[in-house]
């Protein structure tokens, strides 16, 4: 067992465990939009910072992929940590103005602002949707491509995956994207747009707009070429 | 693209774990490109998923999906190139090929690209064409540098370099310079020693050409014979630790430094032409 100290309070966790779940399990809160149960650690999103260690030596580590230490100090809402969180979200919404999650997120953050060049990302490239692919639907048929400004994630070469079971995991967990098309039951669907069309979903180029990953459609089953 | 010559690449690199890079940078060789059903063959066969393969592809560079012409050209855009007018030599290279970088000439002679650092920041602009490596260039060398890639780089690297590689060696005891200029054989001074084999002793000198294996000597020295050399300063030994590369000969090696830097070492048999020339070794 390892014992360490979050904000003041002394915890024992068991060896392997993550800052974050110590954390979790006494109860503070720690924003998070990459980290999922049931899947692996990426430390993508940087939402999870925590400061850990003492006067000149503290340091900012996302909560989520440091494993808990002997004797580690960790503060999970100090000042320093706050900006550092606030400056993220900043950045996030930056790029990815209309998530709901996000905006959810800014808001109870106070963040009021944003202060960067606004894009209309459609992803924030935090890796949920691959790790969902790989671990819990082993399946494997999307992933990162290129690197830097041009990284994207997707299937390889655009086409259609042989390896996709169309199960639409990538978008249910998708923190970025939940506008695009969750199926067609209606009281479900946070879109339902192709179901509230009308004539529904007949013209491929309605169907366009609906930003829906299925191809084919699963309600309709028109092939989106 | 032939599916067997990719299958074969790819067990190729079997017992190296089937290291993923290596297979793609010899397919890549191979037909310049990367092909789509190549990508799929690697996935298939070393057992990973198509997506793993195709973001390995796509994150490098050097890797490259679309079809490259026969000569590739690199133009190096990284920040001392920069400032050295490394944008005005990627638009003359653009004009006069008439395309974009990252596109290849509809002849497909050309394919154009930029880098952003190639490491030889002092020789800016860099531009790297089939693996040859033009410094300084400006906008006025361009030209020339197309014509003499159209002409064939290596024919012409190959006749314009007629040097030969003399080697200058010195005793890894004394240090002392073992070159004789008063006596030159093949035209550039000999390396004087001293030897020793079967009682008799004496002066040996050595062609100090890199590749010739004349040799004068005081007394003649029977073929086969084993001979013990000497540091003609110091009277060292000029025994190496290890033995002749060529199996059945195994006999001592004599070693010497190359004043350039590094370790000549030559069979102390007679008439055996084992020798290693290691330029990055420092020791004896």
């Amino acid at each position: 067992m390892i014992t360490l100290t979050i904000n003041g309070l002394r915890v024992e966790v068991e060896q392997g465990t993550t800052v974050l779940e110590a954390a979790r399990f006494l109860g503070f809160p720690i924003p998070t939009l990459c980290h999922m149960e049931g899947l692996s650690p990426y430390g993508a999103c940087r939402l999870c910072v925590v400061e850990i260690g003492e006067g000149p030596k503290a340091k900012l580590v996302s909560s989520c992929t440091y494993p808990a230490e002997e004797g580690l100090r960790v503060r999970t809402a100090s000042a320093r940590v706050l900006r550092a969180r606030k400056m993220v979200l900043e950045l996030l919404l930056a790029s990815c103005p209309q998530s709901k999650v996000i905006q959810d997120l800014a808001s109870a953050h106070q963040v009021r602002q944003q202060r960067f060049r606004q894009e209309h990302e459609d992803c924030i490239l935090c890796g949920l949707c691959v790790r969902m692919c790989e671990e819990q639907m082993m399946a494997k048929a999307i992933g990162f491509r290129g690197r830097g400004s041009t990284r994207s994630l997707g299937t390889p070469f655009d086409i259609k995956s042989e390896v996709c079971r169309l199960c639409g995991g990538c978008i249910y967990v998708c923190p970025a994207c939940q506008l695009r098309c969750t199926y067609t039951e209606p009281d479900k669907a946070i879109c339902g747009g192709c179901a509230n069309l009308s004539p529904p979903c007949v013209e491929k180029e309605r169907f366009d707009d609906m930003m829906c990953y299925m191809n084919p459609c699963v309600a309709c089953e028109i092939v989106k070429d | 693209m032939k599916k067997e010559e990719v299958l074969s690449i790819i067990d190729k690199h079997r017992d190296q774990g089937d290291g993923l890079i290596s297979v793609l940078e010899e397919i890549q060789t191979k037909y310049s490109y990367l092909p789509a059903e190549a990508l799929k063959l690697v996935a298939e066969r070393t057992g990973r998923s198509a997506v793993d393969v195709y973001s390995v592809a796509t994150f490098y560079r050097s890797f490259s999906l679309k079809p490259r012409g026969k000569h590739l050209c690199l133009v190096c855009q990284g920040t001392a190139c920069h400032v050295r007018g490394a944008p005005q030599v990627e638009k003359e290279f653009a004009r006069q090929l008439q395309v974009q970088p990252g596109e290849t000439t509809p002849d497909r002679e050309f394919t154009l690209e930029t880098v952003n650092c190639l490491g030889a920041c002092a020789l800016g602009p860099v531009v790297v064409m089939d693996g040859h490596y033009f410094s300084n260039v400006r906008t006025s060398r361009v030209k020339s540098i197309l014509d003499k890639t159209r002409a064939g780089l290596d024919d012409a690297e190959l006749k314009a370099d007629l040097r030969d590689f003399v080697l200058t060696v010195s005793c890894p005891r004394c240090n002392h310079s073992l070159m004789d200029p008063h006596h030159p054989i093949d035209g550039s001074p000999s390396i004087k020693v001293t030897v020793a084999t079967e009682g008799e002793h004496g002066w040996l000198r050595l062609s100090a050409l890199y590749g010739s294996f004349t040799v004068e000597s005081e007394f003649g020295i029977r073929t086969d014979a084993v001979v013990d050399f000497f540091c003609p300063h110091c009277h060292a030994v000029l025994k190496g630790a290890s033995l002749c590369p060529l199996p059945q000969c195994r006999a001592p090696m004599v070693s010497m430094i190359v004043r350039a830097g590094g370790v000549v070492q030559i069979c102390s048999r007679r008439g055996c032409k084992g020798h290693m020339l290691d330029l990055n070794g420092s020791g004896v």
